[in-house]
């Protein structure tokens, strides 16, 4: 299969980028092409001009700096997982790189690719909303900074205008105490998920929850960030005593022997579970999407509750 | 339609080919530069039959422009075997029948390469995560993940074998 014609442009500067794509009708901006290819290969997508990103230097770099995990945008998912910033405070990043696609696929496609796809069944959206993250679009008029929440409006529709790109995707550094995860079920390796869910807390020295931030993949017609399941969570008490400071196992004990922390757990579940609004598909049932909703929310939840204690 | 140059090194030996923007690097590798090791299967980046090294790193080449691979150095299986015979891969294929029909082999080759080539002595379960995104219909990958240990074992025993000559040499 080969794709329609098209032109292709090799722009060396992210400004000569955002010229092409004023200028060009039908323009398409290429990072990792794993989504985009093979779009054009099955011809659902046949754009008159290609605007590859490859060529523009300081794109893929990946930094703490100034309160933010800053992602360029052709920074790739093998990049993500190969990072020691990421494995140490951002561990529902890993989680969410080693479940895409697959480790080939994953030497080219970009984190950022993945979220100006807009494609719910894509799972960095679902994270970047728990993690609070704010995207930064570059167009004619300079660069602005769009809040994750004003990001994804439909399926494949986001709030990039079509002279925009994606330059660089900011994750605040999580505050001591937090702890995030990634739970995704697939039927096999390299296939969307029957239902993702991604959950970032941070617990306050008594074991409180002080921030909450819960993400749902294809869950419906666009990612959804589970905000009742977040307000159940927040001000929840999940360290009665001694608090957090110690080894997973001890918090591990702790969590599940505070009072009511189970039944926050399930409510919060359950609320997201609520939120959702999947389709039937050769992936399952509305009410068996729904459920596994339920279920991997909970196991989320309990895995950031662990790691969020292991941090101190 | 414009066309672009393309300089590729393949295998080690320099090329250069006038291609149309579409045209994917899998296409520039077997019907350009005629190199057919390298097997076309899905054609929808689910496979892995194309899988080449791009730069080092294992890449499914029906999902690259041709154009995109300018400058880059290319590695297919037509560049595993050295002046010495077999690599140690592909003799680990042959002895522990890692394959049947063969038509998965070139690109879980190029998989096992770049493997062994970041991580020397990987666990069955490093192994079966790298080759995730190579796909075979016959083996059921039990040989083939016997296959990658044992390449893993010769060319462990190769380079220790190297490293105490080396040490041999400085004594004396
Ligand atoms: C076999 C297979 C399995 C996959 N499985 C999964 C999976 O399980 N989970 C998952 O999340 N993804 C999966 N993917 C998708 C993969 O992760 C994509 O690569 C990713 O969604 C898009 O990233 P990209 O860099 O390849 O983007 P591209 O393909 O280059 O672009 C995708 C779209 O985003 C636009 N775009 C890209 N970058 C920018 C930018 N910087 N600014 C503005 N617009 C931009 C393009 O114009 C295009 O419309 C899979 C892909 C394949 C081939
Ligand atoms: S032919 Fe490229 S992945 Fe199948
Ligand atoms: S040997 Fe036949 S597909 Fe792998």
């Amino acid at each position: 299969m080969i794709p329609a014609q098209f032109e292709y442009h090799a722009p060396a500067e992210v400004e000569d980028a955002v010229d092409l794509l004023v200028e060009l009708d039908d323009a398409k901006v290429m990072s990792g092409g794993q989504s985009l290819l093979p779009m054009m290969k099955l011809r659902l997508a046949s754009p008159a001009h290609i605007i590859d990103l490859r060529h523009i230097p300081g794109l893929d770099a990946i930094e703490e700096r100034d309160g933010f995990l800053r992602i360029g945008a052709l920074v790739t998912e093998t990049q993500l997982e190969e990072s020691a910033a990421v494995a140490e405070r951002y561990p529902i990043l890993l989680d969410t790189a080693r479940v895409i696609a697959d480790p080939l696929v994953r030497n080219r496609a970009t984190v950022c690719g993945n979220i100006a796809h807009g494609d719910p069944a894509n799972d960095h959206p679902a994270t970047m909303l728990a993690l609070r993250a704010r995207v930064v679009a570059t167009g004619p008029d300079g660069e602005r900074t769009i809040d994750i929440d004003d990001f994804f409006h439909g399926l494949f529709m986001t709030a990039l205008g079509e002279d925009e790109i994606l330059t660089e995707i900011q994750v605040p550094v999580p505050p001591a105490g937090s702890g995030g995860a990634y739970v995704k079920l697939e039927r096999k390796v390299g296939d969307y998920a029957v239902a993702g869910v991604a959950v970032q807390l941070t617990l306050d020295g008594e074991g409180k929850v002080t921030q909450a931030g819960v993400g749902l993949t294809n869950l419906g017609f666009a990612p959804i960030r589970a905000t009742a399941a977040e307000e159940t969570l927040l001000g929840a008490d999940f360290v009665p005593a001694g608090g957090l400071r110690g080894a997973i196992e001890r918090v591990r004990d702790a969590i599940t022997k505070a009072p009511g922390a189970d039944e926050v757990i399930a409510a919060a579940a359950q609320a997201a579970a609520d939120m959702t609004e999947p389709v039937e598909d050769r992936r399952g049932s509305v009410e068996y999407k729904r459920n596994m909703a339920r279920v991997l929310t909970a196991r989320a939840i309990r895995q950031a509750l662990a790691r969020a204690g292991a941090g101190g | 339609m414009e066309t672009f140059p393309v300089r590729v090194t393949v295998n080690g030996e320099a090329h250069e080919a006038e291609v149309e923007p579409r045209m994917l690097l899998v296409h520039l590798i077997r019907d350009e530069l005629r190199l057919t090791g390298t097997h076309i299967g899905c054609d929808t980046t689910h496979c892995g039959a194309c899988t080449v090294l791009l730069d080092g790193k294992p890449t499914k080449s029906c999902t690259v422009l041709a154009v995109q691979a300018d400058g880059a150095d290319i590695g297919t299986v037509e560049g595993l075997a050295g002046a010495d015979g077999m690599h140690a891969l592909q003799e680990g294929f042959w002895e522990k029948h890692g394959l049947q029909c063969g038509f998965c082999t070139p690109g879980m080759l190029m998989t096992g390469a770049a493997l062994l080539e970041a991580n020397p002595n990987p666990s069955e379960a490093e192994i079966r995560e790298a080759i995730s995104g190579n796909l075979c219909r016959c083996t059921g990958y039990v040989n083939i993940v016997k296959a990658v240990q044992y390449a893993a074992d010769k060319m462990g025993a190769a380079a220790a074998e190297t490293a105490n000559a080396a040490t041999d040499g400085e004594d004396s």
